[in-house]
């Protein structure tokens, strides 16, 4: 379903602060793959999720989604493939625009914006619906601003916005990372659920290495901007966190395993 | 007195859809747009060489709504393909605009005295005399634009716009070309400003190449004044508040003057005007930490 062939990224090439991003990487997920990205600070985790949106072009290698070339589409016309959550809970949703408004720019993703009516009368039904799936009483406040909602509210609102016309791939980087434990548990309990229900192929960067673990049928670990772990079925039931962080300290990098991501 | 009045209703009137037109962009948008300043005086120049080619009035105003809406082009193509930053890009445009004023105009300034202008028009229709034939005018369209606005950003389009001043970032992620977006705003909202130059240009009978020096800082006042005092939380509500607004403004100008005030400080005072109101948010801001802080508690930002 995702095709990552020998992506190659290098930013601010031919200066001092030339950095190699993405170093001849190579991936390639199953239709129903769900696979967790771990890897240090600056390993390149952010840079692989954002050449396959878009906001990046790559320098070398290829990216394919169902079959199709992305390479040539602009991050707007990939979007149509694609549902995306951020780490900022800020980034994902419009904060003067009410719930049901932010939920009806995301049903129209891929699609023409028209001059019809922006939230016609049956899709609130359906949002009504889909929010009250949440647990979260957001069901009740669709015609308030998304600015007044919780960080945890936000992204879980920005994980049914993503998830709204079943992507070919979801992308989700670092999603819990900014909310507190119970909250993350919440938002990381809700993609799972999203993920199993629709059968998407997800690609999810986090921290936390018992997510990681737990959650999805691979793991794959990057570091310096190539993936040195690719762990699916048996092999990745079998992963411990004190086994990841083994493998972890054999990369001689400068990238430093941080206490997030040993306790998490 | 009341003639003082009625003519500052007349003259709000016609600027409030100017300061619909800088609403699109610096709310809406977010974008400080300068174009505007040539624009105004675009769609005066427009309107006031057809009169003066004999031409209808009405035929006057659209096609100063369409030179309106390719000033706004320039400036978007500018910002969005060159990547010129959006207060640049609008200063280019205006800059540009004072030599193809001047190319419109023939000359500086250019009179419509005893030539028919759209207010006669309704005038006769309605049988009123030129100022109530202004307000009439002002009133149903600056009435009818709020609810076409009011319509146009309920839609799929005006929502990717509007949601593009607030987070360009999740309207690409949803499939929306935040270029087109911004280019569409930006051409409402210098129509919009255009007409708004024609109208005025029709109501003192005169284009004047210097007639926009000033007007983004009269529509921020406008603007300003609107929101604080008559806005609502509702996106109607900001509309209708920027025509009270308007009219607020130059009723304040009014009064000032007749205070004795010499009408060479007006762009000063102006100035200061917009200069205090955008700091008064701040100022409460300062106010309601500094009591955060001495109360003790703990307020993350945000
Ligand atoms: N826009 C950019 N311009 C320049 N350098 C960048 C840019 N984005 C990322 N980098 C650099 O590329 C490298 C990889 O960054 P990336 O954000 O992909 O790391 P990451 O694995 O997501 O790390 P983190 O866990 O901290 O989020 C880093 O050295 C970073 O400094
Ligand atoms: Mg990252």
């Amino acid at each position: 379903m995702l095709n990552v062939d020998h992506l190659s990224k290098t930013f601010n090439p031919g200066t001092v602060n030339e950095k190699l991003a993405l170093d001849d990487v190579c991936l390639h997920l199953a239709p129903g793959d769900f696979a967790t990205v771990i890897g240090g600070n600056g390993a390149g985790k952010s840079t692989l999720l954002n050449c396959v949106a878009g906001v990046y072009r790559q320098d070398q290698g290829s990216i394919r989604v169902n079959g199709m070339m992305l390479d040539r589409l602009p991050e707007y016309k990939r979007a149509r493939h694609l549902g995306r959550v951020f780490q900022d809970p800020l980034m994902g949703t419009a904060a003067d625009m009410e719930i049901e408004e932010n939920l009806a720019l995301a049903l129209r993703r891929g699609k023409r914006r028209t001059l019809a009516w922006g939230v016609t009368p049956q899709e609130r039904e359906r949002y009504h619906g889909m929010l009250k799936s949440l647990g979260l009483g957001l069901e009740d406040r669709m015609s308030q601003k998304v600015g007044l909602l919780s960080g945890g509210q936000r992204q879980a609102l920005t994980l049914l916005m993503a998830t709204i016309g079943t992507p070919k791939v979801l992308l989700l980087d670092e999603h819990a990372a900014a909310l507190d434990p119970k909250t993350a548990r919440k938002v990381m309990e809700l993609s799972n659920q999203f993920i199993k229900d629709m059968g998407l192929t997800c690609l999810m960067v986090t921290h936390n290495m018992r997510h990681a673990i737990q959650y999805g049928n691979r793991l794959i670990m990057m570091s310096q901007g190539r993936v040195i772990l690719d762990a699916a079925g048996e092999e990745k039931q079998k992963l411990t966190v004190e086994g990841l962080i083994q493998r972890f300290s054999q990369q001689r990098s400068d990238e430093v395993m941080n206490d997030r991501m040993l306790l998490g | 007195m009341e003639q003082v009045l009625l003519g500052a209703l007349s003259l709000g009137l016609l600027w409030s859809i100017m300061a619909l037109g800088v609403y699109i962009t610096y709310r809406i948008l977010n974008i400080a747009d300068l174009t505007v300043e040539g624009t105004l005086t675009l769609g005066a120049a427009v309107t006031a060489q057809m009169i003066y080619a004999g031409q209808s009035p009405f035929l006057g105003m659209m096609l100063s709504f369409g030179a309106g809406l390719l000033a706004g082009l320039a400036t978007g193509l500018l910002h969005t393909k060159l990547k010129i930053p959006a207060l640049l890009s609008g200063i280019l445009t205006m800059i540009a605009l004072y030599s193809i004023n001047l190319r419109v105009m023939g000359k500086a300034n250019l009179s419509l005295l005893r030539l028919g202008t759209a207010y006669t028009v309704i005038g006769e229709w309605l049988g009123l005399d030129k100022t109530w034939a202004v307000i009439a005018a002002g009133a149903v369209m600056s009435l009818a634009l709020v609810f076409i606005l009011y319509w146009f950003f309920g839609t799929e389009l005006g929502s990717a716009i509007r949601a593009t001043g607030n987070n360009p970032n999740m309207v690409r992620a949803q499939g929306i070309h935040t270029d087109t977006t911004v280019i569409l705003g930006l051409m409402v909202s210098n129509g919009l400003v255009a007409l708004s130059g024609s109208l005025i240009a029709q109501s003192q009978n005169y284009a004047d190449v210097q007639m926009g020096v000033g007007a983004i800082v009269i529509g921020l006042a406008s603007l300003i004044i609107g929101e604080v005092l008559f806005a609502r939380n509702n996106f109607l509500s900001r509309l209708l508040s920027m025509i009270l607004g308007a009219v607020s403004y130059r009723i304040i100008i009014a009064l000032v003057l007749r205070l004795g005030m010499p009408a060479d400080d007006l762009k000063l005072f102006t100035a200061l005007t917009v200069v205090v109101a955008l700091f008064l948010p701040r100022l409460k801001e300062m106010r309601d930490t500094a009591r955060h802080v001495t109360k003790g508690s703990h307020h993350a930002e945000r």
